[in-house]
């Protein structure tokens, strides 16, 4: 159907998003493609090393899945902060990261966990790092045949926190951070940090990472992940906080998760 | 024009089948189609939950959702919770604990509170809050929608009654 509809059809999944930006106008496509109808799309389950989730995966099963609890908290702190709980009854991970909204959470929490959209079309199947599928606000690199039918991350994680202020329920980040850990030991064997709500994209803390696996966890280690990330998040004064607010929260949150996690009191 | 799609959908325990456009909603199907009103709509951005009905047994804001999609579903609005005579226990606590000022809000809290009895018959006041964050009140402060449900769960538990009432319609 995406083949024969073309660039006309916006593929309809939860519509949480796609619904209220056709009110706005922003979008009218000429066709919409319900997935709704396929069966078994809606699958949260661990598979050939990867914990793999439908497309049609509700953001309330997420919230309930027993093995995203145990294989990675990171996602299971982040999912209740989505939105709202009547509005998780209908929306989607593989969605969210579809709309890819420069303000989405989910993005954030795929950039930590190294996760994966698998596209589909009538030419076969590939398989795209979510750092190369959202190319920037509000667009994918899903080509117009394709239709993105799964998430999956690679592995699990011991460790992950989603730490998000927001104004209200189901308002944006004001400021996010996900940090995830992979740790045995003194050493981190694994490590995503990234920011939701602080620059023209969810970011993803390349140095801040790498000061983690590289360098192990203690007291000075955090400090300098946590000022890492600040310098990696570039903020902008607005309704929601000024530029120093949100800087200084990057910090706060990540030298409290990697705290945490080294089981190191926060200052 | 729009070529118009065939809904069948079962409302309330009722079979009910109508042509729509396809890009009706499924609140304007609600409360135009079906001349169901006690469905309000509130913000239309999905954010008050005004509009809240369940679908299939979950709550879901209708202003976001299409008509179409009811096709081969069950719907439940406010008006198939109970009758005036039986009111289900939800609505009988928003009425014994004034769960309500202006009530434009009732009909979506009820909803989403019923469903969430359902998951939870005996919740702490924390967990009602948590239920209730995607409905908004613009008058009461929750302070007694909370006690409303809260009303409800001992009703429930006193009298083996669901969240949906004595005569369970799905």
């Amino acid at each position: 159907m995406m083949a024969y509809y073309g660039e006309e059809a916006k593929v309809l999944s939860g519509g949480m998003s796609l619904i209220p930006l056709m009110k706005l106008r922003f979008a009218s496509p000429g066709t919409i493609v319900d997935l709704n109808q396929i069966q078994g799309l809606d699958y949260i389950e661990e598979a050939g090393g990867y914990l793999r989730i439908g497309a049609l995966a509700r953001n309330r099963a997420i919230v309930r899945s027993g093995v995203v609890r145990s294989r990675h908290p990171l996602m299971a702190s982040a999912a209740p902060t989505i939105s709202d709980p009547v509005v998780r009854n209908r929306g989607t991970l593989v969605g969210n990261c579809c709309h890819a909204d420069p303000q989405g959470d989910w993005a954030t929490v795929m950039l930590c966990l190294d996760g994966e959209i698998v596209a589909r079309s009538v030419d076969g199947e590939r398989v795209i790092p979510i750092s190369q599928f959202v190319t920037g606000p509000f667009s994918n690199t899903l080509q117009s045949n394709e239709i993105a039918v799964e998430a999956r991350i690679p592995g699990g994680t011991s460790f992950g926190e989603y730490h998000k202020i927001e104004r209200k329920v189901g308002d944006f980040a004001t400021v996010a951070v996900g940090v995830a850990l992979q740790a045995s030991g003194g050493s981190v064997s694994r490590c995503g940090i990234g920011l939701t709500g602080v620059g023209p994209s969810n970011i993803k803390c390349y140095e801040a990472e790498r000061i983690v696996t590289g360098s192990g966890l203690n007291e000075h280690t955090v400090e300098q992940a946590a000022r890492a990330a600040a310098a990696d998040a570039q903020p902008r004064s607005d309704h929601r906080g000024s530029e120093e607010y949100k800087r200084e929260m990057v910090t706060v949150f990540v030298r409290r998760s990697l705290s945490a996690a080294a089981g190191i009191r926060a200052a | 024009m729009p070529e118009f799609r065939t809904v069948q959908c079962v409302v309330n325990d009722e079979p009910r089948e109508a042509e729509v456009e396809p890009r009706l909603l499924l609140l304007h199907f609600i409360r135009e189609v079906l001349g169901l009103t006690g469905t309000h709509l509130g913000c239309d951005t999905t954010s008050c939950g005004a509009c809240t009905v369940l679908y299939d047994g979950l709550p879901v804001k209708s202003c976001t959702l299409f008509a179409v999609q009811a096709d081969g579903h069950e719907i439940l609005t406010v008006e198939g919770l109970g009758s005036p005579s039986e009111l289900s226990p939800v609505q009988e606590g928003f009425h014994e604990e004034h769960g309500l000022q202006c009530g434009f809000c009732t009909p979506g809290m009820m909803i989403t509170a019923t469903a969430f009895l359902e998951e939870n018959p005996n919740p702490t006041e924390e967990e009602i809050r948590w239920a209730l964050s995607g409905n908004n009140c613009r008058c009461t402060g929750y302070q007694n929608i909370v006690k409303a449900v809260q009303w409800a769960a001992r009703k429930m538990a006193a009298s083996g009654v669901s969240a949906r009432g004595a005569n369970p319609i799905m």
